[in-house]
C-alpha cells in the first residue's frame, strides 16, 4: 500500500503543479499577451465578456497575487474554468462533450496498442535472431513518424482514395447518435483508422521495450529450469513473459502522457470532435480560457490515467505489496 | 575506458549514416538549395519536373527549396532542446543520486512531476503566450521544449548513479577525500558516457517530434522554414486531399528518416549497455563461422567481437 500512497501523493503534487503554471504563466509572460488580445477583441465582444477575461486573468485589478491565486483556486474548486471567448459558453460545458471521445479513442487504442506490443515482444525476444529481427526497424520507423504525418497518409490511403475506412468525424452523419445499433456500428467504422494510426505508431515502443526485457529474461535460472523440467515451449514463454512485462506496466503511466500528446493531433487529421480538436481550435483562435481549461482536464485525466496503471502494477507484482518500491 | 569499442552491427552503422546524411544537410541545405523557399515568382500548383525537383506550393515556391532550408531549423531547435535537455537532466539525475536522502525525494519529485504532466499540451500552452518574437526565434522555442523533455534523462541517469554511488573507486575517491563536486563530475560522469549518449539521442529525437508539431499546429512562425510549417502550409491549402503528395510526404518521410537514424544509433548503445542484447544481432554468417549454433540457446548468451568472430572465440558470459 506504501507505493499506492507514494504515486498518489506524486499526483496530488503534479496536479498542483500544473493549476499553479497555468495560473503563473499568463500573469508571467513578457508582452502581456492577454492585454493585447483584449485589445484585438474589444468590438467584437461585450463588455461583460471582457470584463470576464479581466477577471480570469487578474489585470486591472487592485488585487495581490496571492489573492488572485487563491481566488482562482476556490473558482478551479467549484468546477469553474472560465468562459470560452470564441464559444461564448462555459469551459466546463464545451470540455464535457468532448472528453468522452477523447477517452475511448485513447483509451481503446492504448489497451490494443499494449497488449498487441508486448505479445510480439515476448515472441521477438524468445525468437532473437531469427527472421523475426527485421520486424524491428520498420517498427522503428513507425515510431519516429510523427502521428499526425501517419495519420495524413492513412487518411489518403485508405480513406479518400481506397475508400476503405469511412473518414472524418466520429459517426456517419445518416444515424441520429443514441444507443442503438446502427449508432454503435458507426462509431465503430470511423473509429477504425484513427485507432489504427495510433496503434501503429506507438505499439513499436511497447514491443522493443518487451523485447529486450524478454531477452534478459531468458538468460535467468528460472526460465532454464522451467525448459529442464519439460514444460512445454509455450507455458515457458509465458512464465518468462510474466516476469519481462512488469518494466512495460511500470512504464505504462509514463507512456500515457506521450500517447496522449501524440493522439491529441490525429482527432485533428480525422476531424474526431474530441479535446485534442477543441485545443487546436482554441490555439488558432487564441482563447486563453479554454486553452488553459483543456489543459487543466487532460492533464488531471492523465494523472487518473496513470493511478490506474499503477494498481494494474500493484495487483501484478505481489512483491510492491510488500517493499516500499519506487 | 581506453579504446570504447562501439558495435557495428549493421543497425548502428545505418542509423549513424542517416544521421551523418541530415547532419551535413543541415549545414549545407541552404546552400543548395535552387532557389529562395520564400520567393512565390513561380506557378503555382505544379507537378514535379526537371525545374522543380518536388514541384511548387500554392503559392509557387519551389517545395525542393523548403525541403534544404527547412533541415537547418529543424535541426538547430532539436540540438539545441536536446543538449539543455540533457544538461538539465545530468545536473538534475546525478545529484539526486549521488546525494540521495532529501535532495533526491526532491529532485526525483521534480523530475517525476515532470514526467506525469503530458509534454505536448504543455508546450502549446506555454507556447500559445509567447510573443511573436519568441515564436520566431529558434533558441527561444528549443528552451521550452528542453523544459518539457529533461525528466525522463533524468530518471534514467540517477537510476544509474545510485548503482555506481557504492562502487569501490568511489569510495576510494571519497576515502583520499575528494570533494562531492569532483567526485560527481570525474568520477561518475564518465561511467555515465553510454547512458548519457543514449540518453542526449533520445531527447533530439523527442525535440524534433514536438518541434515539428508546434510548427505544424501553427505556434511556431510560419515565416521560418522547417519540416513541420511545410507540413502546415501542406494541410492548410489540402494538399493531401488533392493529392499533391510531393508537397506533404517529403517533409514527413524526412523527418521519420532521421527519427529512425537515431533510434538505431539508440539500439547499439543499448547493446553495448547490456550485452546480452548484442548476440540477437548477430549475423547467420558470423555465428556460423563461430560456430555457435543458429539460434541463441538459453541461458547461453555468446558475446562475439566482431574481429574475433573469423577465430571462433566464443566468451560464455
Amino acid at each position: 500500500m506504501r507505493m499506492l500512497a507514494r504515486r498518489l501523493s506524486l499526483y496530488v503534487v503534479t496536479a498542483w503543479v500544473a493549476i499553479t503554471v497555468n495560473f503563473l504563466l499568463p500573469r508571467m509572460m513578457p508582452g502581456n499577451p492577454v492585454q493585447q488580445l483584449i485589445g484585438k477583441l474589444t468590438g467584437s465582444i461585450t463588455p461583460q465578456q471582457v470584463h470576464a477575461i479581466e477577471l480570469a486573468f487578474g489585470i486591472g485589478l487592485n488585487q495581490g497575487l496571492w489573492a488572485q491565486y487563491t481566488g482562482y483556486l476556490h473558482q478551479l474548486f467549484v468546477g469553474n474554468l472560465g468562459v470560452s471567448i470564441t464559444l461564448s459558453s462555459p469551459v466546463s460545458t464545451v470540455l464535457k462533450s468532448a472528453v468522452p471521445w477523447t477517452v475511448g479513442l485513447i483509451g481503446v487504442s492504448t489497451i490494443l496498442s499494449f497488449l498487441l506490443g508486448t505479445l510480439s515482444g515476448a515472441l521477438l525476444g524468445w525468437f532473437r535472431g531469427s527472421r523475426l529481427d527485421s520486424l524491428i526497424p520498420v517498427a522503428t520507423f513507425f515510431q519516429a513518424v510523427p502521428y499526425f504525418f501517419l495519420g495524413t497518409v492513412m487518411l489518403l490511403v485508405f480513406g479518400s482514395s481506397l475508400h476503405w475506412f469511412p473518414v472524418l468525424g466520429a459517426y456517419s452523419q445518416s444515424v441520429t447518435p443514441g444507443w442503438h445499433w446502427d449508432f454503435v456500428f458507426s462509431l465503430f467504422r470511423y473509429g477504425e483508422l484513427p485507432v489504427i494510426t495510433i496503434v501503429l505508431s506507438s505499439v513499436a515502443g511497447w514491443m522493443l521495450g518487451m523485447r529486450n526485457m524478454m531477452i534478459t529474461m531468458i538468460a535467468e535460472d528460472f526460465v532454464l529450469m522451467a525448459v529442464a523440467k519439460g514444460l512445454p515451449r509455450r507455458k515457458v514463454i509465458m512464465h518468462a513473459a510474466r516476469n519481462a512485462v512488469l518494466p512495460s506496466v511500470a512504464n505504462l503511466s509514463l507512456a500515457i502522457g506521450l500517447v496522449v500528446s501524440g493522439a491529441l493531433l490525429v482527432e485533428l487529421v480525422f476531424n474526431y470532435p474530441g479535446v485534442g480538436n477543441l485545443l487546436l481550435q482554441a490555439v488558432l483562435n487564441e482563447d486563453y480560457p479554454l486553452i488553459q481549461g483543456i489543459f487543466l482536464v487532460i492533464t488531471m485525466t492523465v494523472l487518473a490515467a496513470n493511478l490506474l496503471a499503477d494498481i494494474f502494477y500493484f495487483v501484478l507484482d505481489p512483491r510492491t505489496r510488500t517493499e516500499a518500491a519506487v | 575506458m581506453s579504446s570504447v569499442r562501439l558495435p557495428r552491427s549493421p543497425k548502428v552503422l545505418v542509423g549513424a549514416g542517416l544521421v551523418a546524411f541530415f547532419a551535413v544537410l543541415t549545414v549545407v541545405g541552404p546552400y543548395l538549395a535552387p532557389y529562395n523557399p520564400s520567393n512565390t515568382n513561380f506557378n503555382a500548383n505544379l507537378t514535379p519536373s526537371s525545374a522543380h525537383w518536388l514541384g511548387t506550393t500554392a503559392l509557387g515556391q519551389d517545395i525542393f527549396s523548403q525541403l534544404l532550408v527547412g533541415a537547418r531549423a529543424t535541426m538547430i531547435v532539436a540540438i539545441v532542446a536536446g543538449v539543455v535537455a540533457t544538461i538539465l537532466s545530468v545536473t538534475v539525475g546525478v545529484s539526486a543520486g549521488y546525494l540521495g536522502g532529501k535532495s533526491d525525494e526532491g529532485l526525483s519529485l521534480l523530475s517525476n512531476v515532470f514526467l506525469a504532466i503530458p509534454g505536448l499540451p504543455l508546450l502549446i500552452v506555454i507556447d500559445s503566450y509567447l510573443p511573436a518574437g519568441g515564436r520566431s526565434n529558434s533558441f527561444v522555442i528549443g528552451l521550452v521544449i528542453s523544459l518539457t523533455g529533461w525528466a525522463w534523462g533524468a530518471r534514467v541517469l540517477r537510476a544509474q548513479t545510485m548503482s555506481l554511488r557504492n562502487r569501490d573507486f568511489v569510495e576510494a575517491a571519497r576515502i583520499i577525500g575528494e570533494s562531492r563536486f569532483r567526485i560527481m563530475v570525474f568520477e561518475i560522469a564518465p561511467n555515465l558516457l553510454p547512458v548519457l549518449a543514449s540518453s542526449l539521442l533520445f531527447t533530439i529525437l523527442y525535440s524534433i517530434g514536438a518541434y515539428v508539431t508546434l510548427a505544424y499546429v501553427g505556434l511556431t512562425s510560419t515565416a521560418v522554414w522547417n519540416w513541420g510549417t511545410m507540413l502546415y502550409w501542406a494541410q492548410a491549402n489540402n494538399a493531401p486531399l488533392a493529392g499533391q503528395w510531393y508537397w506533404f510526404v517529403p517533409p514527413g518521410v524526412c523527418i521519420a528518416l532521421i527519427g529512425t537514424g537515431l533510434a538505431l544509433m539508440n539500439f547499439g548503445i543499448d547493446e553495448f549497455i547490456n550485452p546480452r542484447l548484442r548476440s540477437a544481432g548477430l549475423s547467420s554468417k558470423v555465428r556460423r563461422e563461430s560456430g555457435l549454433p543458429r539460434r541463441p540457446r538459453l541461458g547461453f548468451t555468446p558475446v562475439l567481437r566482431p574481429r574475433d568472430a573469423s577465430s571462433a572465440r566464443a566468451g560464455v558470459r
